[in-house]
């Protein structure tokens, strides 16, 4: 077993116009994911949605800015930490995650060796 | 008396033709690519040794394989510290995983059995090279690394980059497959379409540009041509049901047996029209017609399939003139909903000009550069097709246009002499 970041990457101005149904959906659809994923043998070790990015702060250095720290198109939005026995199962996995104006990343998390 | 050129020989022999086997089978026990790759290559530098001492063994495969394999394990046995290590490729067939074995190999020794008794891994090596997870670029190089058994020398040598640039992209791609976990396996039944689509366009494309050359002063790059064209075959040996893995070996079988018509002794290129039919490989047609037909039956076609008809028809033409341009055209229709891609529409658009004469195959052109035109735009077979079509039309001044067009996207030698030609003849009355 190895863990599995989900980065979600959606177009925030997509949401920005989207009208409280398709809040509601986006929701469902995330929990529907979440059963899903449980009922297929799979594991949610955590994850998380995020604020906007005009909430973001980005610091380099002692330099303080407004924003996030990468301006795209499409921004992070979220996350999900997953379990997953190999790179196959975790793109299975990472396909099942809803984002419907975006898409998603899957990130190793490193191991460190034991000391 | 085993003399030293009689070991060259054999152990030439079975680089060529049994590396993969030997890797693939030691992947397993290193549970490393890296690890796997020095066995194989200690175990064929033992040989080197053994054999003049010992005689060539009967089967120097299974040598080689036994050989590598117990490098592996004494390696994991000797480095302690290796327990500590990542399980660095995922095996999902072993059991043994969680509870290492006391040698600190992945692998009991038990299992270091007789060859025989080794499953053929080179489709889990094939599969795992091959992964969608890897960018094609790295897939090409590392199949032809790990699976023909190429030097990164060599490689590099094909692609026309650095040597320096094509180890970093084979280490970054073996990185990757550790680090991310990419398994070593072969694909379910479900996946297998869209997988084995992967690795047949990865073979493809090591194919094509041996036999055209994107770049560079040779057209042909045979080690390329006839490494792709090996591999075709083994994968077609151990996957006897998938009419794709055929398909393609017809088409690379049937598309070759031209290779020594399409120069002449100059070095200069040799249009299909101008060939000496008599000089292709007859056989090879043979074998590949024989497999088109069988793998035609079944259902719907794949592209592969679909092309290696197409090389067929042009294949059976007893002339140029005889070529049977309807049903190329027809097959190109097909081909075209099996696999929608601009580069195909130009190819159907110099059947329909053969078929329908230029002025017909104009138009088609001006359609395609409508819809795709930006798609090609540095596909210099695009200008070079409306050349021909206008210097047959007899329209000099704008066929000479499009050559200059075409000039100036090619990057092969031998096809920027062709169009220098015609160029040439065009302006001399």
């Amino acid at each position: 077993m190895a863990q599995y970041v989900v980065l979600i990457y959606e177009n925030e101005s997509d949401y920005a116009a989207a009208s409280p149904e398709v809040y509601g959906e986006v929701m469902d659809a995330h929990n529907r994911f979440a059963k899903e994923v449980t009922a297929r043998g799979g594991t949610i070790a955590g994850g998380n949605a995020l604020q906007g990015t005009d909430t973001a702060t980005s610091i380099r250095g002692d330099v303080v800015t407004d924003g996030p720290f990468v301006e795209t198109k499409e921004a992070l939005g979220g996350f999900y930490l997953i379990e997953a026995d190999d790179l196959d199962q975790a793109i299975k996995i990472a396909a099942m995650v809803p984002a419907r104006f975006g898409g998603v990343e899957v990130r190793p998390v490193m191991v460190m060796p034991e000391g | 008396m085993t003399t030293a050129d009689d070991v060259n020989h054999a152990l030439a022999d079975a680089h060529r033709h049994e590396w993969a086997q030997v890797l693939a089978a030691t992947v397993r026990v290193a549970g490393d690519l890296d690890l796997a790759q020095e066995c194989a290559q200690d175990a064929y530098l033992s040989a080197l040794q053994t054999w003049r001492r010992d005689g060539i063994p009967r089967n120097p495969g299974a040598w080689l394989t036994t050989t590598a394999r117990r490098k592996a394990l004494d390696s994991h046995r000797r480095a302690a510290m290796l327990r500590a290590r990542l399980p660095l490729l995922i095996d999902p067939g072993d059991t043994s995983r969680s509870g290492r074995s006391g040698d600190g190999s992945p692998f009991p020794e038990k299992q270091l059995v007789e060859m025989d008794e080794i499953p053929d891994d080179r489709l889990r090596l094939v599969f795992t090279c091959c992964h969608p997870a890897l960018a094609r670029e790295a897939q090409v190089a590392l199949t032809l690394r790990l699976v023909c058994g190429l030097t990164t020398e060599q490689i590099a040598h094909a692609f026309l980059v650095s040597e320096s640039t094509m180890a970093a992209r084979v280490t970054r791609a073996k990185k990757k497959i550790s680090g991310a976990r990419i398994p070593y396996r072969v694909p379910e039944a479900h996946e297998l379409p869209a997988r084995l689509d992967a690795v047949l366009t990865t073979m493809h494309l090591v194919f094509s540009t041996g036999h055209s050359a994107p770049t560079g002063d040779a057209l042909v790059r045979p080690e390329l041509v006839d490494r792709a064209i090996e591999l075709c075959r083994v994968l077609a040996d151990l996957m006897p049901d998938e009419r794709e893995v055929r398909g393609l070996l017809a088409l690379m079988l049937i598309t070759d047996a031209r290779r020594t018509t399409r120069l002449d002794e100059a070095g200069d290129l040799v249009l299909l029209e101008d060939q000496d039919r008599s000089r292709w490989d007859h056989a090879a047609i043979e074998q590949g017609r024989v497999m088109v037909r069988e793998a035609w039956r079944g259902g719907r076609p794949g592209r592969f399939v679909i092309q290696a008809a197409i090389a067929t028809l042009h294949a059976e033409a007893p002339t140029f003139a005889d070529t049977e341009w309807k049903q190329i055209v027809d097959l190109y229709d097909l081909l075209l909903l099996a696999w929608p891609s601009p580069v195909v529409a130009l190819n159907r658009v110099v059947a329909v000009g053969f078929l329908s004469g230029p002025q017909a195959g104009l138009v088609e052109l001006d359609k395609l550069e409508l819809e795709a035109g930006r798609a090609l735009s540095t596909y210099h077979y695009l200008p070079a097709t409306r050349a021909d079509f206008l210097r047959r039309l007899g329209s000099t001044q704008a066929a000479a246009a499009s050559y200059r067009l075409a000039l100036a996207l090619v990057e092969n030698g031998v096809e920027r002499v062709f169009l220098e030609h015609r160029l040439a003849a065009l302006l001399t009355p």
